[in-house]
């Protein structure tokens, strides 16, 4: 392989994990104050669908991103309201926000613009473009470093170093702030911070929050900055992926940028190999197996054999503050 | 305010269900009606859809066959305390055991292939959910991720498998060579001409027999009683000798076993082949077909057919009224399960508030209680 060819691939990396790099944050706010949500996958949906309906209709990619920001705060407040103010089961709640998403994007899509479940692609103005890091040009050219500079770092859009910030900035929250210290508290003994006079639900629904936002740039990233327009399913499966990233991750920041990056280029590897033999042994790895192995590395690594990953303590299970 | 009642029985088996779907039927309507359509339309056609004729509850059956399969695989886990999420990959990964069975006697009966198809078909949706089963028994991950994550597994595996060695020749998608002559379930038209094209097909009796197999499992034997033990508390069954990994395994077992028939009803019943996504996420469904019938044979029978009808129904509702897509059943479901599955604290304590209030041996208690304060 050349070196041109790891560099490109190394940017595909990038671009594939945004998404679930974005997501597996998103759960682990959502987990680590308690709340299990296998709804990732549906909030990116409402996401990716918001954002490109009124990047459309607006022309301004910002518009769509808030849009798909709000989108999936909604659901996430469903979410929250059933798994906190209801008490209900939170497995339960995920699949329904799964199925709603599922459904609601594609029936909304066809009554707003009948195409088929789809939107028109974006307008000029409604797609995030990338952003050129200055003398890229000129640096490329410079062996190893430039091509590192010029075709990885610079040339992606605002949204992948959004995410790729936005692990630091949690990192910092969870360990560093009080509000972290509190979101670790509650996902692990709510009991605990109920009694010290902090209400539980409050920063459940607080944590909610922030996952949905997160997992709105998710989906504004599908349809307005990786793609050009929804297109029914279009995370395909990205939501179940972070959260196996998340898992994986055993619950931490860094932890997950690493996770999802291997998934990431699991991915981008996917994409290059499909019906590629391999130049050794003259025999092409089934592209499905590779798309297999996120879900069968976290299962090994859930059986124990690779650590344990073991999850917050209350996750789960819906707080009861009398008795 | 002393603590609350529970809710009388038949208002917490059918009452509140009821009004959980009705709340779901309202917010669908209003999603209808922000489309600009119809919901009493809408309503009507589904209706209509589901039992207005012969086909319509042939197709109505036919979903429900495999409702009954999945509701089953998530109830019996259920009264052991454990949630099978994996139906819906147990059931699609099962179609090669009913694909198998289909081949090798396509030249024999259909009274000899049904069985067969069956136990093989039980068999692979057993194997599927082994490994999380195992898991979850020995190394305690738990069971709803890890099934979670052979959903997905089972997905690729079978995209794998039909694009390469199990592809038919001269097929053009990603599917198996067509089952033919015997090796196909006989479709009910056959008995009941009214059925039309319905794919409804024999494998409906199998369900049937599933639920009472289910009801003598988990309510008349030595097992199911462990296993309802364990559910409720599972260091008491420890302690009383029971060893709790083996049960987690076989439970796991037969749960993923009656999900896998699923596959019999899709593959030798209705597609005649194996196809991909042969489930439509009926295992999913299969989540809510449980929870509304209170992991009862006799309510996941009803709450199997309303979700075959709302399926039947609302495919019905594009052909009528163009302007409302196919996913709306989604929508539908989507709701059903959200308010019946994890919103049922919504109406759940206000309903205990009337029960109270108007109830009549409610009403007694409360009379007793206030002339003892008053004679004293």
């Amino acid at each position: 392989m050349s070196y041109d060819i790891v560099i490109s691939m190394l940017a595909a990396t990038l671009r594939l994990t945004t998404p679930l790099l974005l997501g597996c944050l998103a759960g682990l706010y959502s987990e680590r104050s308690g709340i299990f949500d296998i709804g990732l996958e549906g909030k990116m949906l409402v996401g990716a669908f918001a954002a490109a309906a009124v990047s459309y209709l607006t022309a301004n990619m910002w518009l769509g991103l808030l849009a798909a920001m709000a989108a999936s705060v909604l659901m996430a407040m469903i979410h929250g309201l059933a798994s906190i103010a209801f008490r209900g089961n939170q497995i339960i709640s995920g699949v329904a926000i799964n199925f709603l998403a599922d459904g609601l994007t594609v029936v909304v899509a066809i009554a707003f613009f009948s195409l088929g479940g789809d939107t028109p692609p974006m307008p000029p103005g409604g797609r995030f473009p990338p952003i050129i890091w200055p003398y890229a040009d000129q640096i490329r050219a410079v062996p190893i470093v430039g091509p590192i500079y010029g075709d990885l770092l610079s040339g992606q859009n605002i949204l992948v170093y959004i995410a790729f910030l936005a692990v630091p900035i949690t990192w910092w929250v969870l360990y560093r702030t009080r509000f972290g210290l509190r979101l670790r508290a509650v996902g692990e003994n709510p009991k605990a911070v109920d009694t010290a006079g902090i209400s539980v639900p409050r920063l459940r629904y607080q944590a909610l929050l922030i996952t949905g936002i997160l997992c709105g740039i998710a989906g504004a990233y599908f349809s307005t900055a990786q793609g050009s327009g929804f297109h029914k399913e279009m995370t395909a499966g990205a939501g179940y992926i972070a959260l196996a990233a998340l898992i994986f991750a055993k619950w931490r920041p860094v932890p997950a940028m690493f996770a999802t990056l291997l998934f990431g280029f699991l991915d981008a590897l996917q994409i290059r190999l499909q019906g590629v033999p391999l130049p050794i042994i003259n025999w092409a790895i089934p592209v499905q197996f590779i798309q297999a192995l996120p879900y069968i590395l976290t299962c090994v690594l859930l059986a124990g054999f690779i650590g344990k990953a073991i999850g917050p303590k209350a996750g789960g299970v819906p707080y009861t503050k009398e008795r | 305010m002393s603590a609350r009642r529970p809710l009388p029985r038949w208002a917490d088996v059918a009452l509140l269900p009821l009004l959980n779907l009705g709340l779901a039927m309202i917010v669908s309507g209003f999603v209808v009606a922000a489309i600009g359509q119809s919901p009493l339309q809408a309503i009507q056609v589904m209706i209509k859809g589901a039992f207005g004729d012969g086909v319509g509850i042939g197709f109505t059956l036919y979903y429900a066959t495999d409702f009954i399969f999945t509701g089953l695989a998530v109830a019996v886990a259920a009264h052991a305390g454990l949630f099978n999420i994996g139906g819906d990959g147990q059931a699609y990964v099962a179609g090669i055991g009913a694909l198998a069975a289909g081949m090798l006697l396509g030249n024999t009966h259909w009274l000899l292939v049904l069985p067969v198809a069956t136990l093989f078909a039980a068999a692979v949706g057993a194997a599927w959910v082994f490994i999380p089963a195992y898991l979850q028994a020995k190394r305690g991950s738990h069971v709803v991720i890890t099934t979670i994550m052979f959903n997905f597994i089972g997905s690729a595996l079978m995209i794998y498998l039909l694009n390469g060695p199990l592809k038919g020749k001269g097929t053009q998608g990603a599917e198996s060579a067509a089952v033919t002559g015997a090796g196909l379930m006989p479709h009910l038209q056959a008995f009941v001409p009214a059925f039309g094209y319905a794919p409804v097909n024999v494998s409906l009796f199998v369900a049937l027999l599933a639920l009472v197999a289910c009801y003598v499992l988990v309510w008349h034997t030595r097992f199911g009683y462990a296993m309802r033990a364990m559910g409720h508390n599972a260091a008491a069954t420890r302690y009383a000798g029971i060893s709790n990994s083996k049960m987690i395994i076989t439970i796991l077992l037969i749960s993923g076993g009656f999900a896998g028939i699923t596959a019999v009803n899709e593959v030798l019943g209705s597609q005649t082949r194996l196809v991909t996504d042969i489930t439509g996420q009926a295992g999913f469904i299969g989540i809510a077909v449980a929870l509304m019938g209170r992991n009862h044979p006799v309510g996941i029978l009803l709450a199997a057919v309303l979700f075959g009808a709302l399926t039947q129904g609302g495919t019905e509702l594009q052909f009528d009224m163009p302007a409302v897509s196919v996913q709306m059943i989604l929508v539908i479901q989507a709701l059903v399960i959200m308010f019946t599955g994890a919103m049922e604290g919504l109406l759940r304590p206000g309903l205990e508030n009337v029960f109270m209030i108007f109830g009549p041996r409610q009403r007694e208690t409360a009379v007793s209680r206030e002339t003892a304060t008053t004679e004293s």
